[in-house]
Protein backbone atom coordinates (compact mmCIF):
# COMPACT_ATOMS: atom_id res chain seq x y z
CA UNK A 1 0.00 0.00 0.00
CA UNK A 2 0.72 3.81 -0.56
CA UNK A 3 1.33 5.85 2.89
CA UNK A 4 1.30 9.56 2.65
CA UNK A 5 1.91 11.96 5.32
CA UNK A 6 4.27 14.98 6.38
CA UNK A 7 7.00 14.86 8.00
CA UNK A 8 8.79 17.57 9.60
CA UNK A 9 6.12 19.82 7.03
CA UNK A 10 7.08 17.85 3.92
CA UNK A 11 4.27 15.86 2.13
CA UNK A 12 6.40 12.32 2.15
CA UNK A 13 4.81 8.89 0.13
CA UNK A 14 6.14 5.20 0.94
CA UNK A 15 4.95 2.12 -0.42
CA UNK A 16 5.17 0.00 2.64
CA UNK A 17 3.46 -3.31 4.11
CA UNK A 18 0.62 -2.05 6.05
CA UNK A 19 2.40 -3.74 9.40
CA UNK A 20 5.91 -2.16 9.03
CA UNK A 21 7.02 0.00 11.79
CA UNK A 22 7.26 3.60 10.85
CA UNK A 23 10.79 3.30 12.42
CA UNK A 24 11.73 1.30 9.60
CA UNK A 25 10.32 3.49 6.85
CA UNK A 26 11.73 6.12 7.90
CA UNK A 27 15.20 5.00 8.65
CA UNK A 28 15.61 2.28 5.49
CA UNK A 29 13.18 3.94 3.25
CA UNK A 30 12.80 8.04 4.10
CA UNK A 31 16.09 8.68 4.40
CA UNK A 32 15.71 9.91 8.32
CA UNK A 33 18.13 7.68 10.28
CA UNK A 34 17.96 10.32 13.04
CA UNK A 35 15.49 8.03 14.95
CA UNK A 36 17.35 5.46 16.35
CA UNK A 37 16.51 1.31 16.16
CA UNK A 38 17.44 0.07 19.97
CA UNK A 39 14.87 -2.11 21.69
CA UNK A 40 11.86 -2.37 19.16
CA UNK A 41 9.97 -2.50 22.07
CA UNK A 42 8.81 0.56 23.35
CA UNK A 43 11.09 0.21 26.47
CA UNK A 44 13.61 2.61 25.27
CA UNK A 45 12.63 6.37 23.54
CA UNK A 46 15.03 6.19 21.37
CA UNK A 47 12.98 5.99 18.56
CA UNK A 48 10.66 8.70 19.75
CA UNK A 49 8.72 10.65 17.45
CA UNK A 50 5.57 13.41 17.38
CA UNK A 51 2.52 12.23 15.92
CA UNK A 52 -0.36 14.50 15.34
CA UNK A 53 1.16 15.95 18.88
CA UNK A 54 1.23 13.08 20.74
CA UNK A 55 5.20 11.57 21.67
CA UNK A 56 5.27 8.24 20.67
CA UNK A 57 7.52 4.72 20.37
CA UNK A 58 7.80 4.58 16.10
CA UNK A 59 8.78 1.23 16.62
CA UNK A 60 5.09 0.92 18.16
CA UNK A 61 3.65 2.02 14.94
CA UNK A 62 2.65 0.77 12.32
CA UNK A 63 3.08 2.82 8.84
CA UNK A 64 -0.51 1.81 7.46
CA UNK A 65 -2.35 3.53 9.81
CA UNK A 66 -0.55 7.36 9.31
CA UNK A 67 -2.63 8.29 6.02
CA UNK A 68 -2.96 11.50 6.55
CA UNK A 69 -0.95 12.29 9.59
CA UNK A 70 1.87 14.94 10.42
CA UNK A 71 4.99 13.53 12.01
CA UNK A 72 7.96 15.26 13.64
CA UNK A 73 11.17 13.67 14.08
CA UNK A 74 14.36 14.44 15.60
CA UNK A 75 15.63 15.97 12.28
CA UNK A 76 12.39 18.58 12.23
CA UNK A 77 13.91 19.57 15.53
CA UNK A 78 16.24 21.88 14.42
CA UNK A 79 15.67 25.09 12.29
CA UNK A 80 17.97 24.69 9.28
CA UNK A 81 21.83 24.55 10.52
CA UNK A 82 20.09 26.01 13.54
CA UNK A 83 20.33 24.21 16.82
CA UNK A 84 17.05 24.25 18.75
CA UNK A 85 17.00 25.64 22.11
CA UNK A 86 16.70 22.01 23.61
CA UNK A 87 19.85 21.28 21.49
CA UNK A 88 22.00 24.30 22.33
CA UNK A 89 21.26 23.32 26.32
CA UNK A 90 22.19 19.44 26.13
CA UNK A 91 25.37 20.34 23.93
CA UNK A 92 26.05 23.12 27.02
CA UNK A 93 25.75 20.52 29.78
CA UNK A 94 27.78 18.19 27.94
CA UNK A 95 24.57 15.81 27.92
CA UNK A 96 25.75 13.52 24.66
CA UNK A 97 27.95 10.39 25.71
CA UNK A 98 27.57 7.53 22.78
CA UNK A 99 24.44 9.77 21.59
CA UNK A 100 22.05 6.80 20.90
CA UNK A 101 19.53 7.87 23.41
CA UNK A 102 20.22 11.66 22.37
CA UNK A 103 17.34 11.98 19.28
CA UNK A 104 14.86 10.23 21.34
CA UNK A 105 15.67 12.82 24.52
CA UNK A 106 15.67 15.45 22.10
CA UNK A 107 12.31 14.69 20.87
CA UNK A 108 10.48 14.12 24.16
CA UNK A 109 11.77 17.76 25.27
CA UNK A 110 10.56 19.63 22.42
CA UNK A 111 7.22 17.73 23.02
CA UNK A 112 7.38 18.21 27.24
CA UNK A 113 8.53 22.10 26.38
CA UNK A 114 6.21 22.41 23.61
CA UNK A 115 2.97 21.39 26.14
CA UNK A 116 4.77 22.77 29.20
CA UNK A 117 7.38 25.77 29.09
CA UNK A 118 7.89 25.74 33.12
CA UNK A 119 8.19 21.90 34.13
CA UNK A 120 8.92 21.77 37.92
CA UNK A 121 11.62 18.58 38.74
CA UNK A 122 8.56 16.42 39.08
CA UNK A 123 7.18 16.70 35.49
CA UNK A 124 10.66 16.56 34.10
CA UNK A 125 11.52 13.49 35.78
CA UNK A 126 8.13 11.81 34.79
CA UNK A 127 8.29 13.07 31.07
CA UNK A 128 11.22 11.41 30.48
CA UNK A 129 10.56 7.85 32.14
CA UNK A 130 10.27 6.45 28.77
CA UNK A 131 13.80 7.27 27.27
CA UNK A 132 16.44 5.30 28.67
CA UNK A 133 20.30 6.57 28.49
CA UNK A 134 22.55 3.58 28.53
CA UNK A 135 25.51 5.43 29.36
CA UNK A 136 23.25 6.81 32.31
CA UNK A 137 24.20 9.92 31.61
CA UNK A 138 20.79 11.31 33.19
CA UNK A 139 22.57 14.02 35.31
CA UNK A 140 23.70 16.35 32.87
CA UNK A 141 20.35 15.98 30.49
CA UNK A 142 18.59 16.69 33.77
CA UNK A 143 20.23 20.41 34.19
CA UNK A 144 19.98 20.84 30.48
CA UNK A 145 16.08 20.63 31.02
CA UNK A 146 16.13 22.71 34.08
CA UNK A 147 17.93 25.17 32.15
CA UNK A 148 15.19 25.34 29.71
CA UNK A 149 12.45 24.95 32.49
CA UNK A 150 11.16 29.02 33.13
CA UNK A 151 10.02 27.52 36.42
CA UNK A 152 12.79 28.72 38.75
CA UNK A 153 11.95 26.88 41.68
CA UNK B 1 -6.68 -8.05 2.75
CA UNK B 2 -3.20 -5.60 3.60
CA UNK B 3 -4.21 -2.93 6.40
CA UNK B 4 -7.71 -1.07 7.09
CA UNK B 5 -7.15 1.98 8.68
CA UNK B 6 -11.27 2.11 10.22
CA UNK B 7 -13.24 5.40 11.19
CA UNK B 8 -15.92 4.01 12.10
CA UNK B 9 -17.65 0.83 13.82
CA UNK B 10 -19.26 -0.69 10.85
CA UNK B 11 -15.88 -0.94 9.16
CA UNK B 12 -14.39 -2.43 11.89
CA UNK B 13 -17.01 -5.15 11.86
CA UNK B 14 -17.44 -5.93 8.65
CA UNK B 15 -14.10 -6.11 7.76
CA UNK B 16 -13.38 -8.80 10.71
CA UNK B 17 -16.44 -10.34 9.89
CA UNK B 18 -14.86 -10.67 6.12
CA UNK B 19 -11.74 -11.82 7.56
CA UNK B 20 -11.73 -12.83 10.64
CA UNK B 21 -8.10 -14.28 10.62
CA UNK B 22 -7.07 -10.14 10.40
CA UNK B 23 -5.69 -9.03 13.58
CA UNK B 24 -7.21 -5.74 15.67
CA UNK B 25 -4.38 -3.12 15.68
CA UNK B 26 -5.35 -0.05 18.63
CA UNK B 27 -2.02 1.03 20.38
CA UNK B 28 0.55 -1.01 19.17
CA UNK B 29 2.00 -1.85 22.01
CA UNK B 30 1.60 -5.59 22.14
CA UNK B 31 1.08 -6.40 18.47
CA UNK B 32 4.21 -4.25 17.54
CA UNK B 33 6.33 -6.06 19.52
CA UNK B 34 5.24 -9.23 17.98
CA UNK B 35 6.02 -7.85 14.84
CA UNK B 36 8.77 -6.31 15.93
CA UNK B 37 11.03 -9.50 17.72
CA UNK B 38 8.80 -12.45 17.14
CA UNK B 39 8.77 -12.03 13.01
CA UNK B 40 4.98 -11.95 12.93
CA UNK B 41 3.51 -11.15 10.11
CA UNK B 42 -0.30 -10.32 10.63
CA UNK B 43 -2.52 -11.58 7.89
CA UNK B 44 -4.36 -8.48 7.56
CA UNK B 45 -4.99 -5.52 10.08
CA UNK B 46 -8.06 -3.29 11.02
CA UNK B 47 -6.63 -0.49 12.47
CA UNK B 48 -9.73 0.80 15.46
CA UNK B 49 -7.50 3.73 16.42
CA UNK B 50 -9.28 6.38 15.07
CA UNK B 51 -12.88 4.18 14.82
CA UNK B 52 -14.86 7.15 16.86
CA UNK B 53 -17.38 5.15 18.41
CA UNK B 54 -14.70 2.83 19.89
CA UNK B 55 -13.16 6.77 21.04
CA UNK B 56 -16.14 7.58 23.00
CA UNK B 57 -16.30 7.11 26.82
CA UNK B 58 -18.23 7.90 29.96
CA UNK B 59 -17.78 6.76 33.09
CA UNK B 60 -19.78 3.91 32.92
CA UNK B 61 -18.95 2.72 29.76
CA UNK B 62 -15.49 3.20 28.90
CA UNK B 63 -14.52 2.66 24.55
CA UNK B 64 -12.38 0.09 23.36
CA UNK B 65 -9.53 2.81 21.75
CA UNK B 66 -9.52 5.39 24.84
CA UNK B 67 -5.47 5.70 25.54
CA UNK B 68 -4.51 5.50 29.05
CA UNK B 69 -3.31 8.71 28.87
CA UNK B 70 -6.70 9.71 28.72
CA UNK B 71 -7.55 7.56 31.01
CA UNK B 72 -5.46 9.34 33.60
CA UNK B 73 -7.93 12.02 33.53
CA UNK B 74 -10.55 10.31 34.10
CA UNK B 75 -13.22 10.22 37.03
CA UNK B 76 -12.03 6.30 38.30
CA UNK B 77 -9.80 6.67 40.91
CA UNK B 78 -8.18 3.59 40.91
CA UNK B 79 -7.88 3.48 36.99
CA UNK B 80 -6.49 6.79 36.74
CA UNK B 81 -3.97 5.75 39.06
CA UNK B 82 -3.01 2.94 37.52
CA UNK B 83 -2.93 4.44 34.20
CA UNK B 84 -0.86 6.79 35.46
CA UNK B 85 1.88 4.02 36.26
CA UNK B 86 1.60 2.25 32.75
CA UNK B 87 4.53 1.98 30.53
CA UNK B 88 6.04 5.62 29.89
CA UNK B 89 4.26 8.85 28.56
CA UNK B 90 5.17 7.19 25.21
CA UNK B 91 3.30 3.96 26.01
CA UNK B 92 0.41 5.65 27.60
CA UNK B 93 -0.25 8.01 24.52
CA UNK B 94 -0.65 5.01 22.14
CA UNK B 95 -1.67 2.23 24.61
CA UNK B 96 -5.61 1.26 25.37
CA UNK B 97 -7.58 -0.15 28.16
CA UNK B 98 -9.39 -2.48 25.52
CA UNK B 99 -6.37 -3.78 24.04
CA UNK B 100 -5.01 -4.63 27.88
CA UNK B 101 -8.43 -6.54 27.23
CA UNK B 102 -7.88 -7.90 24.31
CA UNK B 103 -4.03 -9.08 25.54
CA UNK B 104 -5.61 -10.76 28.65
CA UNK B 105 -1.65 -11.18 29.71
CA UNK B 106 -2.09 -11.86 33.17
CA UNK B 107 -0.04 -8.70 34.17
CA UNK B 108 -2.46 -6.50 32.78
CA UNK B 109 -2.79 -3.62 35.18
CA UNK B 110 -6.16 -2.51 34.36
CA UNK B 111 -7.80 -5.98 34.84
CA UNK B 112 -7.74 -6.23 38.28
CA UNK B 113 -9.80 -2.72 38.46
CA UNK B 114 -12.56 -4.53 36.11
CA UNK B 115 -12.69 -7.35 38.05
CA UNK B 116 -13.05 -5.07 41.23
CA UNK B 117 -15.87 -3.02 39.51
CA UNK B 118 -17.72 -6.76 38.71
CA UNK B 119 -17.04 -5.26 34.99
CA UNK B 120 -17.77 -6.57 31.77
CA UNK B 121 -16.77 -6.87 28.34
CA UNK B 122 -19.07 -5.64 25.49
CA UNK B 123 -17.63 -7.28 21.99
CA UNK B 124 -19.60 -6.97 18.86
CA UNK B 125 -19.81 -9.05 15.74
CA UNK B 126 -21.64 -7.91 12.35
CA UNK B 127 -23.05 -11.36 12.12
CA UNK B 128 -24.42 -12.10 15.71
CA UNK B 129 -24.31 -8.47 17.39
CA UNK B 130 -23.07 -7.55 20.50
CA UNK B 131 -23.20 -9.24 23.55
CA UNK B 132 -21.98 -8.67 27.12
CA UNK B 133 -19.06 -10.85 28.54
CA UNK B 134 -19.01 -10.70 32.99
CA UNK B 135 -15.25 -10.33 33.24
CA UNK B 136 -14.93 -13.59 34.90
CA UNK B 137 -16.30 -15.38 31.94
CA UNK B 138 -14.20 -13.55 29.75
CA UNK B 139 -10.75 -13.84 30.94
CA UNK B 140 -9.84 -17.67 31.06
CA UNK B 141 -6.50 -18.41 31.24
CA UNK B 142 -2.70 -16.80 30.34
CA UNK B 143 -3.53 -14.57 27.43
CA UNK B 144 -6.58 -16.50 26.48
CA UNK B 145 -10.37 -14.73 26.71
CA UNK B 146 -13.71 -16.37 24.55
CA UNK B 147 -13.53 -13.26 22.24
CA UNK B 148 -14.35 -14.94 19.07
CA UNK B 149 -12.65 -14.89 15.60
CA UNK B 150 -14.85 -12.62 13.94
CA UNK B 151 -15.70 -10.23 17.54
CA UNK B 152 -14.40 -7.17 18.12
CA UNK B 153 -13.63 -5.53 21.45
CA UNK B 154 -16.00 -2.52 21.61
CA UNK B 155 -15.96 -1.32 25.20
CA UNK B 156 -15.36 -2.12 29.14
CA UNK B 157 -18.89 -1.68 31.18
CA UNK B 158 -18.84 -1.08 34.65
CA UNK B 159 -22.17 -1.12 36.27
CA UNK B 160 -23.86 1.39 38.30
CA UNK B 161 -23.71 0.09 41.44
CA UNK B 162 -19.26 0.87 41.08
CA UNK B 163 -18.02 1.99 44.02
CA UNK B 164 -16.61 5.39 44.03
CA UNK B 165 -14.11 4.66 46.65
CA UNK B 166 -10.99 2.35 45.19
CA UNK B 167 -7.41 2.39 45.15
CA UNK B 168 -4.83 0.67 43.12
CA UNK B 169 -1.27 -0.11 43.92
CA UNK B 170 1.21 -2.16 41.89
CA UNK B 171 4.87 -3.69 42.81
CA UNK B 172 7.68 -3.49 40.15
CA UNK B 173 11.65 -3.31 40.18
CA UNK B 174 10.88 0.92 38.94
CA UNK B 175 8.52 3.13 38.64
CA UNK B 176 8.24 3.39 34.79
CA UNK B 177 8.56 0.79 32.16
CA UNK B 178 7.52 -2.01 34.32
CA UNK B 179 5.58 -5.03 33.92
CA UNK B 180 4.10 -5.47 37.34
CA UNK B 181 5.47 -8.24 40.24
CA UNK B 182 1.84 -7.87 41.24
CA UNK B 183 -1.26 -5.43 41.78
CA UNK B 184 -3.93 -5.07 43.61
CA UNK B 185 -7.18 -2.63 43.20
CA UNK B 186 -9.23 -2.42 46.31
CA UNK B 187 -13.22 -1.16 45.93
CA UNK B 188 -15.47 -0.42 48.81
CA UNK B 189 -18.92 0.38 48.08
CA UNK B 190 -22.19 -0.68 49.42
CA UNK B 191 -21.64 -4.18 49.54
CA UNK B 192 -17.97 -4.13 51.15
CA UNK B 193 -14.77 -4.54 50.42
CA UNK B 194 -13.77 -6.12 46.94
CA UNK B 195 -10.22 -7.04 46.57
CA UNK B 196 -8.79 -7.95 43.30
CA UNK B 197 -5.22 -8.81 42.19
CA UNK B 198 -3.18 -9.13 38.69
CA UNK B 199 0.17 -11.39 37.96
CA UNK B 200 -0.47 -13.63 40.41
CA UNK B 201 -2.56 -15.75 38.64
CA UNK B 202 -3.45 -17.23 34.57
CA UNK B 203 -6.00 -14.28 34.73
CA UNK B 204 -6.89 -11.18 36.94
CA UNK B 205 -8.41 -13.00 40.39
CA UNK B 206 -10.61 -11.52 43.39
CA UNK B 207 -9.82 -12.92 46.56
CA UNK B 208 -13.47 -13.82 47.92
CA UNK B 209 -12.46 -15.52 51.22
CA UNK B 210 -10.17 -12.35 52.51
CA UNK B 211 -13.30 -10.22 51.05
CA UNK B 212 -16.03 -12.40 53.29
CA UNK B 213 -13.54 -11.92 56.29
CA UNK B 214 -13.76 -7.78 55.76
CA UNK B 215 -17.25 -7.70 55.51
CA UNK B 216 -18.32 -10.07 58.00
CA UNK B 217 -16.04 -8.63 60.84
CA UNK B 218 -17.97 -6.38 63.23
CA UNK B 219 -14.91 -4.35 63.39
CA UNK B 220 -11.93 -3.88 61.54
CA UNK B 221 -8.72 -3.58 63.45
CA UNK B 222 -5.09 -5.17 63.25
CA UNK B 223 -6.02 -8.25 64.28
CA UNK B 224 -8.76 -8.34 61.44
CA UNK B 225 -6.09 -6.84 58.80
CA UNK B 226 -3.40 -9.19 59.98
CA UNK B 227 -5.70 -11.93 59.11
CA UNK B 228 -6.76 -10.53 56.01
CA UNK B 229 -3.50 -10.20 54.53
CA UNK B 230 -2.56 -13.61 55.25
CA UNK B 231 -5.71 -15.32 53.93
CA UNK B 232 -5.01 -13.00 50.88
CA UNK B 233 -1.21 -14.41 50.46
CA UNK B 234 -2.98 -17.83 50.96
CA UNK B 235 -5.54 -17.06 48.25
CA UNK B 236 -3.70 -16.18 45.54
CA UNK B 237 -2.34 -18.67 42.87
CA UNK B 238 1.41 -17.48 41.84
CA UNK B 239 4.06 -18.63 39.99
CA UNK B 240 7.97 -18.30 40.04
CA UNK B 241 9.13 -16.64 36.89
CA UNK B 242 12.22 -14.17 35.69
CA UNK B 243 10.55 -11.53 37.42
CA UNK B 244 9.79 -13.22 41.12
CA UNK B 245 9.09 -15.83 43.42
CA UNK B 246 6.10 -17.66 44.34
CA UNK B 247 6.66 -16.55 47.47
CA UNK B 248 7.59 -12.46 47.16
CA UNK B 249 4.27 -12.76 45.00
CA UNK B 250 2.53 -13.96 48.08
CA UNK B 251 3.66 -11.53 50.63
CA UNK B 252 3.47 -8.59 48.71
CA UNK B 253 -0.03 -9.52 47.47
CA UNK B 254 -0.76 -9.75 51.45
CA UNK B 255 0.76 -6.82 51.91
CA UNK B 256 -0.88 -4.35 49.23
CA UNK B 257 -4.18 -5.53 49.85
CA UNK B 258 -4.00 -5.07 53.35
CA UNK B 259 -2.74 -0.98 52.36
CA UNK B 260 -5.41 -0.57 50.23
CA UNK B 261 -7.59 -1.28 52.66
CA UNK B 262 -6.24 0.45 55.16
CA UNK B 263 -5.93 3.39 52.98
CA UNK B 264 -10.15 3.27 52.21
CA UNK B 265 -10.57 2.57 55.64
CA UNK B 266 -8.73 6.05 56.29
CA UNK B 267 -10.75 7.97 53.64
Amino acid sequence: MIVSFAINGENRSATVAGWESLLTVLRDDLGLAGSKNACEQGECGSCSVIIDGENVCSCLVMVGDLEGTSITTVEGVAVGDDLHPIQEAILEEGGVQCGFCTPGFVVSAAHLFENNPSPDEATIREAFSGNICRCTGYGALLRAFHKLSEDDS
Amino acid sequence: MDFVAARDLATVLDAKAEHPESELLAGGTDLMVEVNLAYHRPAGVISIRRCAELLEWTDRRIGAAVTWASLEQGPHRALAQLARTIGSPQIRAAGTLGGNVATASPAGDGLPWIAAMNGAIEVASRDRGVRLVPWDEFFVGVKETTLTADEVITAIVVPDDAPVMQEFAKVGVRNAMVIATVSCVVARGDDGFRVALGSVAPTPIRVSGAEDLLNEASTIDDTVLAEFAEMVSAEVRPITDHRSTEAYRRHASGVLARRLVERCLAA
